[in-house]
């Protein structure tokens, strides 16, 4: 079971955002199997720290594939090799013995690398800050058994609700599209009644923040759905879709 | 100094209202003068900020993440208690109350707890509009489960990712007011001090995680909501972020630090498997609403989990509480499985672990039901440890999961400090010495949604003011002070990292104020600590400069608080010369080695006060007085 491999890491180092940055390559000795992707970097940045360099920044905090924070290309791959997998919970017998990995950024024009591999995605915050919410005060919400939902529609919000906001989806795309993450959150909150009442206002609202951010448009790759680590569904952006265009053209929303 | 609570007078049942109405009101057109600093957007944070936005407050909130959206509420999985009473199966606010208080082996205030189940159904029905995806039952109304401690089901929850859903929620609330120019968010922000002038909590010193810039922050009130301290042990269930700072540097400064030897020490962990192991893995509570918890009869049988028949095999749980069975409190399954352990039943490659079996459930309700109740859950053990527990029973053992313990506060959540307010984990009040699963949530909203908004326009309307601006001495002191320990950090150069001094020292509180605890292994500790710090200041290398991003110091800084954090720790749990919860002292037990208490010398609030470095702190007690429910031995036989 538990067995040790040894890697080469193409790794990507950039001293910050105006830095142009470049690839440096540096081993990984004696990685158990058993051992997270962000354990084998641990390691690394252990050897680095006592050889007196700087270790790699990257983004990490609840290493259990729930907070978002983590996120890398390995091998041209969001996240690594496994599906619905953040990089957290790739573990490293998935990989073999004498395996080069190259391990990048995400890239996006609205996703700007501040060192190492870590991007500023404060852009997903100014588009849940654009209409990602249902207006309801503190204090103000009815009994909540007042309002029944059909357990497959809280279901099918649950699912899209699922989004852990980790960027991978736009890191996939070639587009470098948020589509994903902002049609979850559409989604969630359309499939429930809860959202309807400021359903429209919040399709477009949520839309034009996600265009003012520099991110593309969605042209049907789906590598957001297959890069997902919650593998949240286009689907949603098909709802997206019918609300956006729902909104422009039948509401009063301006 | 004499601690008061300031627990309203009056029944059980009437003080919330009561106090309520006696407490002073902040005009709304005067509320915008007020500024507020909000420090963590966990639920607490997240939820005080909103609805102190909405009050019309002027509110600035600081966030450790890139996104608040990030903070460690997020990975709570199992579900919110409340006293809601959907499934007619008994419960009411008084059992929700009472079940919470004797979980925490009496040792939490009674009024405190009373007002946490009061406001439990309110927050359920705050999360619902908000759009929070709980589960439902076919006809389309709120479903519930059932958790450890209670012999109803009470908890709500959304899928295992609750913690993920109320955070979402309260995270979207406060979005919406820093939309509106109410709420302004500082991401990447750690606190490195607290600001008191004239004897009130008045601002904070923060470090700029990019760029190093050691910011000035002054407003008329603080809000600690900045989590537990449970990395102090390196390996727990906690998000790597999550440390001591902010409520150590604000014990520093005159709050009181209560009962920080109350650690929750969870029973459903994936066990540690090796040294460069970096956190672990909690699976969830609810799965011992349908997984069963055994271990081998005979000691160093080694044979596979499903060669082992039925009569051989020991059910302990079951056995030793058959009325709770696997539904036990976490510090009572936790303390069985180590006693299991210790008796040479433990299984896997260490045998540091208990079977969590589904077989009976499966059989029983078909794979398809377990799955939907625990897909995401059985998936993730997957993905860890490579073992699919459909097949095979799980192994699970303990580890620290959350702390009890935090800053002491009155009932209306502020310090001993004027001005510092302390929500959620960051705070002792409510959970005693054991917290019941599903309870954490329903306390960090609690606060933030509930208790603070109508607690802090007391003091508000009650304070006078002096102006403070960012000039002021106090600043200009505290930020000297940041900036000479980073200085230091960085120019130490040693021959140790900082993870490798951390590691070492949870090693050292696991093993002697961990899981269970006696006063010789408590001296050494206290001694192996102080060398260890000592260490830690003459050979840490801490790589980089203070003027970027570097997590290196970052680190550094959570541990360097740590390593005198741990000393109080075990300071506390050396004055508590009684067993209680999950604080178990081994010279303190019942003949079935339940914790016994001592409620003639303990029953009361442990609270430290900072009296300079290299001093012994001094020890306040807040006497605990129980009026409504009865002292009795916990018992879930």
């Amino acid at each position: 079971m538990n067995k040790t491999i040894n890697l080469t890491l193409k790794i990507w180092r950039q001293k910050d955002r105006s830095d142009k940055g470049r690839f440096e390559t540096t081993p990984a000795r004696d990685i158990s199997t058993d051992m997270s992707f962000l354990e084998m970097l641990d390691v690394v940045n252990e050897r680095l720290t006592l050889e007196g360099r700087e270790p790699i920044a990257f983004e990490h905090d609840c290493r259990e594939g729930i907070c978002g924070s983590c996120g890398t290309m390995v091998n041209g791959r969001a996240h690594g090799p496994l599906k619905g997998t953040s990089l957290c919970q790739l573990h490293m017998r998935h990989f073999k013995d004498g395996d080069t990995l190259t391990i990048e950024p995400w890239r996006a024009r609205a996703f700007p690398v501040i060192k190492d591999l870590v991007v500023d995605r404060s852009a997903y915050d100014r588009i849940i800050q654009a209409g990602g919410y249902v207006s309801v005060n503190t204090g103000s919400a009815p009994e909540a058994n007042t309002l029944p939902v059909p357990p497959e529609l809280a279901e099918k919000a649950m699912d899209a609700a699922a989004c852990i906001g980790c960027g991978a989806c736009v890191a996939a795309c070639p587009n470098a599209s948020a589509m994903l993450f902002v049609s979850a959150k559409i989604s969630q909150l359309a499939l429930l009644p809860q959202g309807r009442p400021e359903a429209d206002r919040r399709a477009l609202a949520m839309v034009r923040a996600m265009d003012a951010c520099g991110f593309g448009n969605c042209s049907n790759h789906r590598e957001c759905e297959n890069a997902c680590p919650k593998e949240i569904s286009i689907a949603n952006i098909a709802r997206l879709n019918r609300e956006f265009l729902h909104a422009g053209f039948i509401s009063h929303e301006t | 100094m004499r601690l008061d609570a300031k627990i309203p007078a009056g029944p059980l049942a009437q003080k919330w209202d009561r106090h309520r109405f006696e407490t002073k009101l902040v005009n709304p057109a005067n509320r915008r003068k007020y500024s507020i600093l909000v420090v963590g957007t966990g639920l607490a944070g997240a939820s005080a900020s909103a609805s102190l936005a909405e009050l019309g407050y002027d509110v600035k909130t600081f966030c450790i993440h890139d996104s608040p959206r990030r903070a460690h509420s997020i990975a709570a999985q199992g579900g919110i208690n409340a006293a809601k009473n959907y499934p007619n199966d008994g419960d009411s606010i008084w059992r929700l109350f009472y079940d919470t208080v004797k979980g925490g082996d009496f040792r939490a205030r009674e009024a405190n707890v009373y007002r946490l189940a009061q406001v439990s159904n309110a927050i359920i029905d705050q999360c619902t509009a908000q759009g929070v995806p709980f589960a439902r039952e076919y006809g389309g109304l709120l479903a519930n489960r059932s958790f450890g401690g209670a012999q109803l089901s009470r908890t709500f929850y959304a899928r295992g990712q609750t913690g993920q859903q109320l955070l979402l929620g309260a995270y979207s609330a406060m979005m919406r007011q820093a939309a509106a120019g109410r709420v302004h968010l500082f991401p990447r922000r750690e606190m490195l001090d607290l600001v008191v002038v004239n004897g009130q909590a008045r601002g904070i010193v923060a470090r700029n995680l990019l760029t190093g810039e050691i910011e000035r922050h002054a407003g008329h009130a603080v809000l600690l909501c900045t989590g537990g301290y449970g990395n102090v042990y390196f390996l727990s269930t906690n998000a790597k972020a999550c440390n001591v700072t902010a409520t150590y540097r604000a014990y520093k400064r005159g709050a009181f630090f209560a009962n920080p030897c109350f650690t929750q020490i969870h029973p459903t962990c994936i066990p540690v498997h090796g040294t460069y192991q970096s956190k672990l893995t909690l699976m969830s509570e609810s799965l011992r609403n349908d997984g069963r918890v055994w271990v081998p009869k005979t000691p160093g049988d080694k044979r596979a989990p499903t060669e082992i028949p039925e009569a051989e095999r020991d059910y302990f749980l079951e056995r030793k509480y058959p009325s709770f069975g696997n539904l036990v409190p976490r510090d009572v399954a936790s303390r069985n499985a180590k006693e299991q352990c210790d008796q040479g039943k433990g299984v896997g490659d260490t045998g540091l672990a208990v079977y969590l079996d589904f077989a009976d459930a499966i059989q029983r309700d078909g794979k398809a039901t377990i799955a939907k109740k625990y897909g995401n859950l059985f998936q993730m053990y997957e993905k860890i440890t490579g073992d699919d527990p459909y097949r095979t029973p799980m192994m699970i053992y303990p580890a620290v999961h959350y702390t009890m313990g935090g800053l002491w506060v009155d009932y209306n959540l502020m310090s001993t400090v004027p001005g510092l307010f302390v929500l959620g984990e960051a705070n002792f009040s409510d959970h005693g010495a054991n917290r019941l699963g599903a309870s954490a949530l329903m306390q960090g909203l609690a606060d933030g949604y509930f208790v603070i908004p109508a607690t802090i326009g007391g003091y508000l309307a009650g304070t006078r003011f002096e102006a403070v601006t960012t000039g002021d001495a106090g600043f200009a002191d505290a930020e000297r002070q940041v900036a000479e320990q980073t200085r230091r950090l960085l120019s130490i150069g040693g021959k140790r990292t900082v993870d490798d001094f951390h590691r070492q020292l949870g090693l050292t509180m696991w093993d002697h104020c961990g899981m269970s605890r006696t006063n010789a292994g408590l001296e050494r500790a206290r001694a192996v600590i102080r060398e260890l710090r000592a260490e830690f200041w003459r050979d840490v290398r801490v790589p980089g400069s203070a003027a970027d991003l570097n997590q290196s110091l970052e680190k550094a800084g959570r541990v360097a608080d740590f390593m005198e954090f741990a000393e109080l720790m075990v300071l506390d749990a050396l004055a508590r010369q009684e067993s209680c919860g999950g604080h178990f002292n081994e010279a303190f037990q019942t003949e079935e080695n339940e914790a016994r208490r001592d409620d003639q010398n303990f029953c009361h609030v442990a609270a430290w006060e900072f009296t300079g470095e290299g001093r012994d702190p001094n020890l306040h007690k807040e006497p605990l007085s129980f009026e409504n429910v009865q002292l009795t031995q916990r018992s879930y036989k």
